[in-house]
């Protein structure tokens, strides 16, 4: 248990130092023209003869400005520890000063952002789930619906979430519904895939056993399909999750919207506020860590609950 | 009235090699009370006999009945249960709860429920493990559960596929003369496929030698082993000589090619 906590820590350590090694070039043309511009002699001079150099080549000429490519307000690239400030400053910080819910912090829009997640999530869990039980009873759904399942995947979202938009928009549905919608175009599929297959795990020796007891379609969907199908349906929960988180944010982007995780990724590129950019970002994947893990936590309570050792 | 009777029985697969006959000109009656046996090779049709009589495989000629009716009927009047190789046992239920899936499937009250599966645990000699899981019982506990399961709902005729196949010989012995015992206790008719020829010999009361291409019926020997069987019984001369006789049946079979 030490040795791979250990482990872990020495991988996370090598991620934040290559991190941190890559903020040098990244930023150091700035750094560069800034302290030239405060009387520092930098080799080459003029920010003419530095332009089409290398970035590591002109790290490696001025090790005395690599602290410089560190701090800066909007670095290209921001450091681990800059982000980590910048987290901090917009939730816990905010919620110390009672003001947990303003404008400016990551909570309000990250809750903005996962409001429609987890309405979308339910609508595609639900959605994905009735079209696998179609798939699997039908031979008819089998064939048509499956392959207009596969095609709505190979459309990029980014394409379609505008339209989706300004036609709900069109017919007077605004608000969280439209973001919830692409969330859940992009989180049904994952839940039909692995719900189909789990439907479809019992072998013909146990279907075999079930028509010796003359039981019915639904007597066997209910005793055995379902019951075997959980395992499936919870890895593809995990992935549906996720895919839910994307799809509200990138149902944030492209109205302009004024809250949620997208629209300070949104702000922060239009301003260049590379930092904030990096701290909306950095609370999705937080956000997605803790959906799915709460996910895994009701698969091991619902599992055990069922005698399977997982 | 036989309880099974197949008469000019015939199944014939459609494959994309031909036709292949999986079961050709058989005719056989079971009694009631009778332990049937059915020995041969793979593709002999033993299996296919067996599925056959529970409908879970039609055939394309001839006749089958199960207690005078179809083996469709004789299912919705619950006349058989079915025992297969592996235990099937679903994980997510207890033993217990095992036990009682065809019974709520064919609606049984709850107190009912519980009465039979108390009854049928001590059959097969699994009282209080009613509240385990599967995971929890070896191989050959999960499959004396499987056995218990098909015997909950009462059904008279008992066909089990190859149920100890995957087991060892010593839990095989075993659970052999436990079968015995519980036949000899519910009087019930056995079809029993397998292919170890002591198995056969040591259950059976009457043993059905099949062979394969096309899958028939080449000898039904009589046992004149007595219903009382313990495991020495198959060092005496008596059952050297159905043994014998068996694997005659079985090296003819393989001849005829």
């Amino acid at each position: 248990m030490m040795r791979t906590f250990w482990a872990v820590l020495v991988v996370v350590a090598a991620i934040v130092l290559f991190w941190y090694a890559a903020a040098v070039p990244m930023n150091i043309k700035t750094a560069l023209t800034q302290a030239e511009r405060e009387g520092a002699v930098i080799s080459p001079e003029g920010a003419a003869a530095r332009r089409d150099m290398s970035a590591i080549a002109l790290s490696l000429a001025n090790p005395a400005q690599w602290g410089d490519t560190l701090v800066q307000d909007k670095p290209r690239l921001p450091t681990p520890d800059q982000v980590a400030v910048e987290l901090w400053q917009t939730s816990g910080a905010m919620v110390l000063k009672g003001r947990a819910f303003s404008k400016r912090s990551l909570l309000f829009h990250g809750w903005v952002t996962l409001s429609a997640t987890l309405l979308g999530f339910g609508i595609g869990t639900v959605l994905g789930i009735l079209l696998a039980v179609g798939i699997v009873h039908s031979r008819v759904m089998d064939m048509s619906v499956m392959p207009w399942a596969i095609v709505s995947q190979t459309i990029p979202i980014i394409a379609l979430a505008p339209m989706i938009i300004v036609v709900l928009y069109s017919v007077g549905v605004q608000g969280i519904i439209p973001k919830a919608i692409i969330s859940a175009y992009l989180s049904f599929f994952p839940v039909v895939v692995g719900m189909v297959k789990g439907l479809r795990s019992p072998d013909s020796m146990q279907l075999d056993l079930l028509r010796t007891y003359n039981a019915s379609t639904s007597q066997g969907f209910w005793k055995l399909r379902l019951p075997s199908s959980l395992p499936y349906l919870f890895a593809s929960l995990k992935v549906a999750i996720a895919a839910s988180l994307v799809g509200a944010i990138v149902g944030e982007l492209p109205t302009g919207a004024v809250s949620g995780l997208g629209a300070r990724l949104l702000a922060g590129s239009y301003y260049g506020q590379t930092i904030q950019i990096w701290s909306a970002l950095f609370a999705a994947a937080i956000l997605a860590a803790l959906l799915v893990g709460i996910l895994g936590m009701i698969e091991r309570l619902l599992l055990r609950r069922m005698g399977v050792v997982a | 009235m036989p309880v099974i009777e197949a008469r000019n029985l015939e199944l014939t697969f459609q494959t994309n090699d031909g036709p292949v006959h999986a079961l050709k000109d058989v005719n056989l009656s079971i009694e009631k009370g009778d332990f049937v046996s059915f020995i041969g090779p793979s593709g002999c049709g033993k299996t296919t006999f067996l599925r056959c009589m529970a409908a879970l495989e039609h055939p394309t000629g001839g006749e089958i009945t199960v207690n005078g009716v179809s083996p469709e009927q004789a299912r919705q009047a619950r006349a058989y249960g079915y025992v297969f190789q592996a235990a099937g046992l679903y994980p997510w239920r207890t033993i217990a709860g095992n036990i009682k899936l065809p019974l709520e499937i064919m609606g049984f009250s709850k107190e009912e429920q519980e009465k039979r599966v108390k009854d049928v645990l001590q059959l097969v000699d699994l009282e209080g493990f009613g509240g385990k899981y599967p995971w929890q019982l070896s191989g050959g506990m999960q499959q004396r559960a499987s056995i218990a399961r098909a015997l909950g709902f009462d059904a008279d005729i008992l066909l089990m596929d190859e149920p100890f196949g995957a087991l060892d010989e010593i839990v095989r012995d075993h659970l052999n003369e436990q079968l015995l015992a519980l036949w000899a206790r519910t009087e019930k008719t056995i079809g029993f496929v397998t292919h170890s020829i002591p198995e056969a010999v040591y259950l059976s009361t009457r043993i059905v030698v099949m062979s394969p291409r096309p899958g028939r019926i080449t000898d039904v020997i009589e046992s004149p082993l007595p219903k009382e069987r313990p495991l020495e019984i198959r060092d005496t001369p008596e059952f050297i000589e159905i043994a014998h006789r068996v694997r005659e049946g079985l090296r003819a079979g393989h001849l005829d090619e």
